[in-house]
């Protein structure tokens, strides 16, 4: 769902303009927009001859839950999947407190864009990168949920994937509230959007079908059959044929398991011949609107930090009043 | 004090009321009573006129809860966005009052510096994954919505797998108005699973009036039997969120 009007103007920055925290005191050089989606706008700044991505944004809740997956995320470690997250922190516009954080930038294409430059053949190699850095997010406890080309950042000169737009990341166990329809197992008929490693692998499938066509498309009739002859009408898509069909139903244990099988695959193919890049494809697919759905989101595990302030005893006896009682609650 | 239930309705219509009560004043009576009510205006090739706009969102605005207009294409991830947007805003709310009553007047979550925010926000997404959720949903069949019910039924079974994916209940009631002989009509009782839709929504017959008011005011007392039931068995604080708004 695209942000609505005001939202957008509220956010609003010209290269050059400065964004200073009203907290931390730190200053901001807008650069550029980097991209802008349901929950803010993402710029490029410069703040000490380094350059970040700054999200900033009218909605606090959703922009707050989002710091705190960042945050947590900065403590799995060897993590390299989503931006490391830097601070957050308030801007106020025109007597307006816009929430604002900011994260580590990450430079280059995205996915699709890489894919047309490079050719197909990178697909394979980069959802072998992916399925390992996914496995190390599922076993800390977490699934992406948002995954989708739009979300991978492949850097260089090293080519590494990497995804930013952490808003879909939720708990193993939770619900995902932020996804994307063509991308979402539940909207195609193949399961719940209760966060499993599955949701992810399934994901993975889906991205891998996507970038063997241009456009995306809508469900029509009963979901699984639609995606098999989708992939049947493929050539490059057969030797995934197996893995695909697994990941879809879900069969995968873990994101290792689809990976061994990618690794198979790939080394059949070393000798069959090379794929330019993407053609376009039938007159079947419609377009659908490719922004993720807006919604609350998960939470996050990371503790909390010690000060010193009475404000943080209240609000420590606060959270654990509200734990206590929902605790209280589950045991009537 | 706990974590009670989340009440919602759920309206989803085209345009204007033109039978029965001020749909609105219906809306106050439901916040008056803990319920949110929501407002989708739904439009296919029409658009929804200036008035059927301001009414869709005086309502959400007495009903304490969220509205939005969207072409019937975006109907499954609105109703979702929606729903989820009301309940964190409800939760939110609580625990602006109980912020209120401790760090003193007028403190709201805006106040504090980003990390106390975030450690706050923790609690609204905890409650908001394991509250237990009802949400009636209320589907105006007249005459122009007609042919807008099969994307209404889909975006609905939609919303079910979303909402029955977190850790807390969620039951669903539906009921369409105008019904055949009064105004409202129940199509399903409370219920986890909205499957059951697929039967009997799109034989529904659409009408020429549009009683939103008096389908509110309806759709209240099928809350009220069951807490009155429910009242019985528990503390005054089952209605802690129900009197927050
Ligand atoms: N850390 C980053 N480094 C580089 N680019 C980024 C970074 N974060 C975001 N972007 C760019 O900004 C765009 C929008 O960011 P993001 O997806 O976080 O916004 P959103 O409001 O969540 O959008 P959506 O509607 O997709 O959920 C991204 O698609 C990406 O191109
Ligand atoms: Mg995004």
């Amino acid at each position: 769902m695209m942000m609505n009007n005001t939202l957008r103007n509220q956010c609003k920055l010209l290269p050059g303009s400065l964004v200073t925290g009203k907290w931390n005191k730190n200053q901001y050089k807008i650069i550029k927009e980097l991209g802008c989606g349901a929950n803010g706008i993402v710029y490029l700044v410069e703040s000490g001859n380094r350059h970040y991505a700054l999200k900033l944004s009218d909605n606090g809740t959703s922009i707050i839950s989002e710091m705190n997956i960042l945050k947590s995320f900065s403590k799995v470690q060897g993590s390299t999947l989503g931006p490391s997250f830097l601070e957050a922190d308030d801007f106020m516009k025109t007597g307006k407190q816009l929430p604002f954080y900011v994260m580590e930038y990450i430079h280059g294409h995205d996915f699709l864009r890489f894919i047309d430059k490079k050719g197909s053949s990178w697909i394979g190699v980069l959802m072998l990168q992916l399925l390992t850095s996914l496995s190390a997010l599922h076993s800390n406890g977490w699934v992406f949920g948002d995954l989708k080309p739009e979300n991978l950042i492949v850097t260089s000169p090293a080519y590494k994937v990497r995804c930013v737009d952490v808003g879909g990341t939720t708990l193993i166990g939770r619900s995902v509230k932020e996804f994307t329809e063509f991308f979402d197992r539940g909207y195609w008929g193949l399961g719940s959007r209760k966060a499993d490693p599955q949701y992810d692998l399934f994901a993975v499938a889906m991205i891998i079908i996507n970038s063997a066509y241009s456009g995306r498309f809508q469900k029509k009739g009963e979901g699984y059959k639609q995606l098999n002859d989708l992939i049947k009408q493929k050539k490059e898509l057969h030797p995934y044929r197996k893995m695909l069909d697994k990941a879809l139903r879900g069969q995968y244990d873990s994101a290792i398991q689809m990976r061994e099988d990618l690794v198979t695959v790939l080394s059949k193919q070393n000798h069959s011949r090379k794929k330019g890049p993407n053609q376009t494809a039938t007159g079947q697919q419609q377009t659908v609107q490719p922004s993720t759905r807006q919604a609350r989101r998960s939470q996050n595990q990371s503790k909390k930090k010690s000060g010193g302030f009475f404000e943080t005893f209240l609000l420590v006896a606060i959270i654990s009043m509200l734990y206590v009682l929902y605790i209280y609650e589950q045991l009537l | 004090m706990k974590a009670g239930t989340l009440r919602q309705i759920l309206l989803i219509t085209d345009g204007c009321s033109n039978h029965g009560e001020e749909p609105s004043a219906m809306a106050e009576l439901a916040r008056e009573q803990g319920i949110t009510i929501n407002v989708i205006g739904v439009m296919e090739n029409d658009v929804i006129d200036e008035k059927g706009l301001k009414e869709i969102e005086k309502i959400a605005g007495s009903g304490g809860g969220v509205s939005q207009v969207v072409y019937s294409q975006q109907l499954s991830q609105t109703v979702q966005m929606v729903t989820q947007k009301a309940m964190t805003q409800t939760i939110q709310g609580v625990i602006n009052r109980e912020l209120q009553q401790i760090l003193g007047d007028s403190k709201t979550m805006e106040d504090l510096p980003p990390d106390k925010r975030g450690e706050v926000m923790e609690v609204v997404d905890e409650l908001g994954e394991t509250s237990k959720l009802e949400v009636l949903i209320l589907v105006d069949t007249s005459a122009s919505m007609k042919h807008k019910l099969p994307t209404v039924k889909d975006s609905l079974l939609d919303l079910s797998l979303s909402m029955n994916a977190r850790m807390g209940d969620s039951r669903f009631s539906v009921f369409v108005f105008p019904g055949k002989r009064n105004d409202v009509e129940k199509l399903l009782d409370w219920t986890p699973n909205l499957e059951a839709l697929t039967a009997t929504f799109p034989k529904l017959s659409t009408g020429g009036l549009t009683p939103t008011g008096p389908a509110i005011r309806e759709a209240l007392t099928h809350f009220n039997k069951k807490r009155s039931l429910r009242g019985l068995l528990s503390h005054d604080d089952e209605q802690y969120f129900e009197e927050s708004m």
